[in-house]
């Protein structure tokens, strides 16, 4: 299988994507059209702005008060006749699954589509106990046939186009049950079709189904699953056991708040007044669904998250990847290169913070972004996602006091970034002495003539691939203004 | 009405005829400028690439070099964001709130939109980022650029996209700045404009350092040195 496990640094991973023109085109033309959609979807509502800041109102309220309407939803599905658990971690979490999965006597599961279980790499873990997960969304099963990761938090087959669909269809899909149809097209309602009588049979003979959720309501213990294929209704209604991998931030307290959501999410995801499918359940009811439910709920690292005051805002998002679809990084950088199950603006300051900024990718990850500020324009929780990314970097480069699993830790400033430091120590030094940066810039234009237009090495060698440098003027503002004699002076 | 100018350390060191421009401009429609010596730089790049111990002694020396004036005008929509979102953060309130982008103090506080401009050549706008979403210049720009005598503005496809600079990006990612910063630049170019303008000298370094890269003959021109052009005296 496939892992994020020793992936380069964003910068490396993206100079290979950029020069990959089949994934640029898929990427393009993806992002593109949906990002149209989107736009038109929200400007149906002339509320849109109201919402969002009701949004971003509702998460940072229930954030505040985490633990409250954590015992209340744990109350309220115990109540209903469901079983909640806690885990710290993804490890945790993988155990008890993996030891729920065991007691049904089952060696397989059904898979709604999920970021929680993506992000503790819970199918891996599974494979190693025996057990093996069947993903049961169309792209999820396209990377699962692939031996792929997907690279988009919608769309995770994103980087594919219908072609190479069909290809992975035809080649995979009879090692994993039935096989692909004679003679498959890579006509969209074909590979629908093809998709679907391969998991039917998994539908039907699966015991076990294994999902995320959208939302908890913490008032009556409900989860809510939003869908487009029906693929999810059917494992969260089938199977005689239902187990749901949860992050502790995806809890609403009230059915009122859960309301903000369901017209938040649809337009700025799908580009849909409505998605499809929308299934919500509260512990089990006799003779209808599940027999049993499990309720994981999953901490690794939202509560250190949680900590930090700037960075918390993460905690607010929806999963709605509108911010993936307008970065004109991720765009050219693909998902794959964000090394997580989370890429795009919202992975680049949600990453960093579950994982830490230890490793060089995940420190490179807070500077995988122009500053564009386009991400936060279109984020329907208001995640100012620039600012966050901006105070990572102080973290990656300054270090400083946050807390690391549950305990406040001393985070020394990365390697690596001692020319950069220097550099930025000796222009705020020299930007403080205006006499100084008089100099400075006395010396760059007396030379002017003999200075290159493109640099060897450094920071000027990677400026200097693609551009040229300015000219250095023969004077500076500075002096110019001087010999106009109308200083005001110093 | 006298005003200060905070030309910026890029303009300053690499594009003076930017601030001369202003000057030039705003002593036209009858304001006088002071330019504080003082002055050096809003610790924008030192900020935005994570160190926050160097920006805090420039936002300082910024609110205190500026404290007098009553607007400072500079003609940098980055640098300007700067100063009003981050420098309060910093703990240099003092000058932010006073200091106004150039397109926001010819059409907010002089509030004129033409400015007696003349400038007889075909340009394409590109609305820089911080400028767009963080200062919301709107359509301030593009109703100044309309006004000019003999300018004939082409439309840019996909013109709110990002060029790619973004400071320290464009060498940190050098790949995907250029990929982005290619996009722009055949966007520029399909406009078939003989010149592209916006209110940053710094993400105009970027695109026409690509565009001469390319051979591409667009020039790259800050808005200021548009306005301060004039019959008698073409910019």
């Amino acid at each position: 299988m496939s892992t994020y496990l020793g992936m380069p640094a964003f910068p490396e991973a993206a100079a290979v994507s950029t020069r990959d023109t089949r994934l640029r085109g898929n990427l393009r033309h993806a992002t593109h059209t949906i990002r149209a959609k989107r736009a038109a979807a929200v400007a149906e509502m002339a509320d849109w702005q109201q919402l969002r800041a009701a949004g971003a109102a509702a998460k940072d309220d229930t954030l505040r008060h985490l633990d409250t309407y954590l015992e209340q939803l744990e109350t309220a599905v115990t109540t209903a006749g469901g079983t909640v658990h806690w885990a710290a971690d993804a490890e945790e979490a993988n155990r008890i699954v993996a030891g729920l999965v065991r007691a049904t006597g089952e060696t397989e599961v059904v898979k709604v589509k999920s970021m929680a279980t993506q992000e503790i790499g819970l199918n891996e873990a599974l494979e190693a106990e025996g057990i093996r997960a069947y993903e049961t969304d169309l792209a999820e099963l396209i990377v699962q046939l692939g031996d792929d990761l997907p690279s988009h938090i919608l769309v995770p087959a994103i980087h594919r186009n219908r072609g190479e669909i069909r290809d992975i269809f035809t080649g995979e899909m009879a090692a994993w049950g039935r096989p692909a149809p004679e003679g498959l097209s890579d006509r969209p309602a074909e590979l629908a079709e093809a998709a679907r009588l391969h998991l039917r049979e998994k539908f039907l003979r699966a015991k076990v189904g294994i999902s995320g959720a959208n939302f908890m309501v913490a008032e009556t213990g409900t989860l809510v699953v939003l869908e487009s294929e029906g693929n999810g209704r059917m494992c969260l209604t089938l199977p005689e056991t239902l187990i749901s991998v949860v992050g502790i931030e995806k809890v609403v307290p009230t059915w009122r708040d859960l309301e903000v959501f369901m017209q938040l999410l649809p337009r700025s995801s799908t580009a849909e007044r409505m998605n499809p499918y929308t299934t919500m359940w509260t512990g089990t009811t006799d003779g209808d669904g599940p027999r049993d439910f499990h309720l994981v709920l999953l901490d690794n690292g939202r509560t250190d998250t949680l900590a930090d005051q700037v960075g918390r805002q993460a905690l607010r998002c929806i999963r709605c990847s509108a911010c993936l679809n307008v970065c004109p990084v991720y765009e050219r950088a693909g998902g794959h290169a964000y090394g997580s199950p989370y890429p795009g603006p919202i992975g680049a300051i949600l990453t960093p913070q579950l994982r830490g900024t230890a490793s060089a990718l995940d420190a490179s990850l807070p500077y995988a972004s122009s500053l564009c500020g386009a991400c936060y324009e279109v984020c329907p929780v208001a995640i100012d996602i620039p600012e966050v990314l901006v105070h990572l970097r102080q973290r990656v480069v300054e270090g400083g006091t946050y807390t690391v699993r549950g305990t406040r830790t001393v985070i020394r400033p990365a390697k690596g970034h001692a020319a950069e430091r220097a550099a930025m120590r000796a222009a705020r030094w020299t930007f403080q002495r205006p006499r100084a940066l008089g100099a400075v810039q006395r010396l760059a234009t007396r030379t002017r003539r003999i200075q290159p237009r493109r640099l060897p090495v450094g920071p000027g060698k990677a400026w200097g691939l693609t551009r040229d440098l300015p000219a250095v003027p023969e004077k500076s503002f500075r002096e110019w203004w001087q010999e106009r004699g109308k200083g005001a002076g110093e | 009405m006298r005003v200060a100018l905070f030309v910026t350390c890029v303009n300053d060191t690499l594009y003076p005829r930017t601030g001369q421009a202003v000057v030039t401009l705003l002593e036209r429609l009858g304001v006088g400028v002071d330019f504080p010596l003082a002055q050096s730089c809003c610790g924008q790049p030192q900020f935005n690439t994570g160190y926050r111990r160097e920006t805090v002694p420039l936002a300082r020396r910024y609110a205190e070099v500026f404290e007098e004036y009553e607007y400072i005008v500079t003609p940098s929509g980055s640098c300007a964001a700067m100063v009003r979102d981050n420098h309060p953060k910093l703990g240099a309130k003092g000058a932010a709130a006073r200091t106004y982008e150039l397109t926001e103090f010819l059409t907010d506080v002089l509030e004129v939109t033409d400015v007696g401009a003349y400038y007889p050549h075909t340009v394409t706008y590109h609305p820089t980022c911080h400028g767009l979403r963080m200062l919301k210049l709107g359509d301030r720009p593009r109703r100044l650029l309309q006004a000019v005598q003999g300018l004939e503005l082409r439309e840019l496809e996909g013109a709110e996209e990002c060029c790619g600079f973004g400071g320290t990006f464009a060498v940190k990612n050098p790949d995907v700045s250029a990929a982005m910063g290619a996009d722009k630049a055949r966007h520029i170019e399909d406009t078939g404009a003989s010149a592209v303008c916006t209110v940053d000298n710094s993400c105009l370094m970027h695109i026409g350092g690509t565009l001469s890269r390319r051979d591409s003959g667009v020039r790259p021109v800050h808005l200021a040195e548009i306005l301060a052009s004039t019959e008698g005296d073409v910019w």
